[in-house]
């Protein structure tokens, strides 16, 4: 409404008073099971990570609350990195993989014609 | 202990289909919750096992699978495919005449579940801002469509004649009818590329003499998650690989009915020293249906499990785009995804420095 209306930020953090940077919930807006599970998953795959889990604040709302606890007083944001950068190298590797699994078998189609 | 080594591997690696109920159905793999196992993530170790093999693949459909990734990946795949992947719908429907039967808003909803052929990467999303909402299209985020037509008498139609095909022209309206009106320079960008419905026989209304429609209708770039008419798939979905052991020699009628409970072609019967003996020949084919455990005698013959990360997944286009670049498209939504909180990430770290 007064001028330039601010960029919403995609990322918040919450942290309980007095809670160290090892507990951390991270607000993901405009994000669903889509990323809240896969990422979930990614970083339950890390040995410093006590807890990760995820909720739906309500049907009709478009974000996530994304917690993370971690051990031995690690910043949570280092996880969530490390999560968001091994799940892009795992897209990474599926799309590579797929594309060249799916040349080959254009080009086996092909072959019979000749 | 080697018994229960394999019982671990078994609530790690399967899905088991019991009697009565689903087991073992959530991925337990993480750090901590097995002993002598390191389930760290390791990248390396996710390239060796990982697989892809196409199955099938044409221009409306494929199947592949998918093997040593994760349910919570694949299914995010599989989300993305039905609602994250944008393509182009018809989205503002100007309606200048209809004296039609079908009412002006039943028809605006029907003329935007059509698909239209146009590759969505070629255009930008238009700006939904409260500004923008009264803006024109333009050439870069807008396709223009039109459709226009009348129906008339047919003058060479025999009097005694009372088939309407014959009687009238143009009293069936076709997605074929749907014109293209090229907007600034779209006619010289996309002059190799025909833009209008993929399909030319979808019926849109039916007129009688003297009825005509008169509509210009503008497509706009959106995703599944906003209208479904924007998804571009007709369905995408993944199964599990099933597996079925057989834990003993079955014979005789009993494999006769073993046979009879799952899918043609699961299981075949062999000859041996002339008995009849079953043998599971291709389990990918079963529905697993379980109707092999409702035979008291069979059901602790044989072990119904699903492989828990062998996804076979089908992917049906709607024609808009090929479905191998639907996947691909899906992938790079997902990676794009993890890239704006990484960048949000950064940039929030800059703010406290």
């Amino acid at each position: 409404m007064a001028g330039e209306a601010e960029k919403k930020p995609a990322l918040e953090m919450v942290q309980a008073d007095g809670a160290d940077e090892g507990c951390v919930t991270f607000v993901l807006h405009d994000e669903d099971h889509t990323l809240g599970n896969s990422l979930r998953y990614m970083i339950m795959k890390t040995v410093d990570v006590e807890f990760c889990g995820y909720t739906i604040t309500h049907p009709s709302e478009s974000k996530i609350n994304f917690r993370i606890q971690t051990r031995g007083g690690l910043p949570a944001t280092e996880p969530l990195r490390r999560g968001l950068t091994d799940l892009t190298d795992v897209c990474q590797h599926v799309l590579n993989t797929f594309e060249a699994r799916v040349n080959e078998f254009k080009e086996k189609e092909e072959q019979p014609m000749e | 202990m080697a018994a229960t080594m394999k019982n671990v591997d078994e609530i790690r690696n399967r899905v088991i289909l019991g009697e009565f109920g689903v087991k073992n159905v959530h991925t337990s793999d993480f750090p901590g919750n097995y002993p002598g196992y390191d389930d760290a993530w390791d990248m390396h170790k996710f390239q060796k096992n990982f697989r892809i093999d196409v199955v099938h693949l044409d221009e409306s459909s494929m199947e592949f699978d998918m093997v040593g990734m994760d349910a919570a990946i694949a299914n995010a795949f599989r989300r993305i495919l039905l609602a994250e992947v944008p393509t182009m719908a018809i989205e503002k429907v100007f309606i200048y005449n209809n004296t039609s039967i079908v009412q002006d808003e039943v028809l605006a909803h029907r003329l935007g579940l059509i698909p239209i052929k146009a590759d969505p990467r070629l255009f930008e999303y238009r700006n939904t801002g409260e500004e923008a909402a009264e803006e024109e299209g333009s050439e870069i985020d807008t396709i223009q469509l039109q459709l226009k037509i009348k129906c008339s008498r047919n003058p060479r139609a025999s009097k005694d004649s009372s088939d309407p095909r014959e009687l009238y022209l143009n009293h069936m309206v076709y997605s074929k009818d749907i014109k293209w009106v090229p907007i600034g320079n779209q006619a010289d960008v996309f002059a190799d590329s025909i833009i209008g419905p993929v399909n030319d026989d979808i019926l849109i209304a039916q007129l009688r003499p003297g009825q005509e429609l008169d509509i210009i209708m503008h497509c706009v770039k959106g995703i599944g998650k906003d209208h479904a008419k924007f998804s571009p798939v007709a369905t995408a979905s993944y199964r599990l690989l099933p597996e079925i052991t057989l834990m003993e020699t079955v014979e005789g009628e009993k494999a006769e009915r073993l046979k009879r409970c799952f899918s043609q072609g699961v299981i075949e019967l062999e000859d041996v020293n002339g008995k009849k003996v079953a043998k599971v020949v291709n389990s990918r084919l079963d529905t697993c249906s379980r109707e092999v455990l409702r035979h008291d005698d069979l059901k602790n013959v044989v072990k119904l499990g699903r492989l828990r990360d062998h996804f076979i997944f089908t992917v049906e286009s709607t024609g808009i785009l090929p479905p191998d670049v639907l996947v691909t498209e899906a992938i790079k939504v997902l990676m794009a995804k993890c890239q704006r909180f990484l960048n949000e990430l950064d940039s929030d770290i800059n703010e406290v420095k």
